[in-house]
C-alpha cells in the first residue's frame, strides 16, 4: 500500500516535470509522427515484393513504429535517473522512509505512460494515412499494452544502468548499442516471412519482436495464441528488468 | 541521553580506500555538535552513515536509539538529512518541494498543508514558493534544503556543510536557522571546514583528519589545552595544532 501511495507521488512529481518542459513535449509528439510519414514513404514500395504481408505499408509500419517510439523514448529514462543523483536529490529521497522500489517503479510508470501517449498519436497519425485498426478496440488496447510492457523493461534497463555506470555517456552507449540490433533484429518494419532465415530465427527470441508481434497481431485482428504467448513473455521480460534496477539500488548503495 | 552514539566506525571503499579508520563520539540531546575537518577527512562518509545512505565496513553506530544497520527504517523516521549538495527538485517549486518530502515521510495531507505553510513562513521563502526552485538564489534553496529536512519534525538534523558556497550574507541567515533550531531543543550534527562556523554554532565539536578524530570537547576546552603554548590561543590555533599533528603523524 505505502509502495503504491509512493510510487503514485513520486509518478507525480517526473510527470509534472516533463509537462513543464514544453519543447520536450513537442518533439516527443512530433517525432514518431516523423517516423510514420518518413517510414511509410521510404519503403512505400516494398508491399510490392512478392510474399510480404500487408497491401499498405502504413497499415504494417503504424504497430512497429509504436513499439520503436517506446524504445527510443524509454531507453533515457536513466538520464533522468542520473539527474537526481548528481543533484543528490536520490540521496535525499534514500534518507526518507520512501519504499526504494517506488523510486524506480515511478520512474518505469513515468516512461510507459508517455509511451502509450506516443503509440496513441502513432496510430492516429497512421489512420489519417489509410491504415486501418482491424482488432478494433480491443486490438489497440493490446498494441498499448505491448508498448508500455517494452517501455516499462527499457526504463528498467536504463534506470539499472544508471545507477551501476553513473555516467551519462555509458547510459546512452550501452542503450544505442542494444536498442538499434533488437530493432532490426524483429519485424519491426520487414515482413517476417520475407526475413533471411537467421534473422527471423534469432528474432524469436527477442522481447522488441515479442513486442511488435503482439502490437501488430492486436491492431490486425489476429488475436490468438502467437499474441499471448508474446505478451506473457513481454510482461515476464520487463518484470525480470524490474528486479535488476531494484537490485541495482542495492549496488549503488554499497558503493557509496 | 544520547542522540547519536559513534562506535569505531571504519569504511573502507571498494577499491581500497580508508575512508574511517576508527571514529567514536557521542552527541547528546539536544546538543549541536560540529565535525570539522580538511576536505576528505571523513566528515561526509561519518554523515552519510549516520543517515543509513552507507553501511560501515566495521563499528556501531546508533541514532535516535536505533541501531543505523539494522534498523535504518526506524533511524530514518527520525531524521532530517540536509546533504552538501542541494537535493532540491529544480524543475518543482518551493511548496511542491515540500510537499512531495511531507509525503515520503507518509505525513497526512491537512496536518502537511499546515506544515508546509509553517516551514515556508518560517524560512521567509512564501514570496517565492509557486515558483521553480530553479529560478531561486543560492541562499533560498539552501533554506529550502533545510526546510525539507525538517517538514517532519526530526529528532536529529544532520547538516552537511550547510553554509559552503553561500555568499556573507546568506551565510549569516543561515547561521541565525541553526541557532534557534538550536534553541528549538533539536539534536544537530553538522560538518564544516570553517572553523568560525564551529566556533559560532556548535557546543561541542571533533575535528577529523585522515578519517580519525584528532580533538574533541567543547570549542573553550580545545583552546584551553594549548594556553602555555599559545598565548591567546584561537580556534584556529586548535586547529593547526590538531591537523598539523595528524599530518605528521602520517608521514
Amino acid at each position: 500500500m505505502e509502495f503504491l501511495k509512493d510510487t503514485w507521488h513520486l509518478f507525480v512529481r517526473l510527470l509534472r516535470a516533463t509537462l513543464r518542459m514544453p519543447v520536450f513535449l513537442i518533439i516527443s509528439i512530433v517525432q514518431p509522427v516523423l517516423w510514420v510519414v518518413l517510414f511509410g514513404q521510404l519503403f512505400r514500395s516494398v508491399t510490392t515484393i512478392p510474399g510480404f504481408e500487408s497491401g499498405s505499408y502504413v497499415q504494417f509500419l503504424a504497430p512497429g513504429i509504436s513499439i520503436m517510439t517506446a524504445l527510443f523514448s524509454a531507453s533515457y529514462s536513466g538520464m533522468g535517473l542520473l539527474g537526481d543523483i548528481d543533484r543528490g536529490v536520490l540521496d535525499r529521497m534514500l534518507a526518507t522512509p520512501v519504499s526504494r522500489g517506488a523510486l524506480i517503479a515511478a520512474r518505469i510508470l513515468h516512461s510507459a505512460v508517455l509511451v502509450i501517449v506516443q503509440a496513441g498519436i502513432i496510430l492516429i497519425v497512421a489512420c489519417l494515412l489509410g491504415a486501418r485498426p482491424h482488432g478494433g478496440i480491443p486490438g489497440v488496447l493490446v498494441l498499448f499494452l505491448a508498448a508500455f510492457l517494452i517501455g516499462a523493461a527499457f526504463a528498467a534497463f536504463s534506470n539499472a544502468l544508471a545507477l551501476l555506470a553513473r555516467r551519462q555517456e555509458l547510459v546512452i552507449a550501452v542503450m544505442n548499442f542494444t536498442v538499434l540490433p533488437m530493432t532490426f533484429l524483429s519485424s519491426m518494419i520487414m515482413s517476417r516471412n520475407l526475413m533471411p532465415q537467421w534473422i527471423r530465427g534469432v528474432s524469436r527470441f527477442n522481447p522488441v519482436n515479442w513486442a511488435v508481434t503482439a502490437a501488430r497481431d492486436g491492431f490486425e485482428g489476429r488475436a490468438g495464441s502467437e499474441m499471448a504467448l508474446c505478451l506473457a513473455l513481454l510482461a515476464g521480460f520487463a518484470l525480470v528488468c524490474a528486479f535488476l534496477a531494484t537490485r541495482s539500488f542495492g549496488r549503488y548503495r554499497r558503493s557509496m | 541521553m544520547h542522540a547519536i552514539e559513534v562506535e569505531d566506525l571504519r569504511k573502507t571503499y571498494p577499491g581500497g580506500v580508508e575512508a574511517l579508520r576508527g571514529v567514536s563520539f557521542a552527541v547528546r540531546s539536544g546538543e549541536v555538535f560540529a565535525l570539522l575537518g580538511p576536505n576528505g577527512a571523513g566528515k561526509s562518509t561519518t554523515v552519510r552513515i549516520l543517515t543509513t545512505l552507507s553501511d560501515p565496513t566495521a563499528g556501531r553506530a546508533r541514532v535516535a536509539g536505533f541501531d543505523v544497520v539494522r534498523e535504518p527504517l526506524e533511524v530514518r523516521r527520525r531524521i532530517g538529512y540536509v546533504a552538501q549538495s542541494s537535493g532540491c527538485d529544480v524543475s518543482a517549486t518551493g511548496r511542491e518541494n515540500l510537499t512531495l518530502q511531507g509525503r515520503l515521510f507518509r505525513i497526512p495531507a491537512p496536518r502537511l498543508r499546515t506544515r508546509v505553510e509553517e516551514l515556508l513562513h518560517l524560512f521567509q521563502l512564501e514570496a517565492a514558493a509557486d515558483r521553480a526552485t530553479q529560478t531561486w538564489s543560492g541562499g533560498m534553496k539552501r533554506r529550502l534544503d533545510v526546510a525539507m529536512g525538517l517538514i517532519h519534525g526530526p529528532e536529529v538534523l544532520f547538516l552537511d556543510e550547510p553554509t559552503t558556497g553561500l555568499d556573507p550574507e546568506s551565510r549569516t541567515v543561515m547561521w541565525k536557522e541553526v541557532r534557534r533550531l538550536a534553541e528549538g531543543g533539536l539534536t544537530l550534527l553538522l560538518t564544516t571546514h570553517y572553523l568560525e562556523e564551529a566556533d559560532q554554532l556548535a557546543q561541542r565539536l571533533a575535528i577529523v583528519v585522515g578519517g580519525r578524530i584528532v580533538a574533541e570537547g567543547t570549542p573553550g576546552e580545545l583552546k584551553g589545552r594549548l594556553r602555555g603554548e599559545v598565548a591567546n590561543p584561537s580556534l584556529d590555533d586548535v586547529y593547526l595544532a590538531a591537523t598539523g599533528h595528524a599530518y605528521r603523524e602520517e608521514v
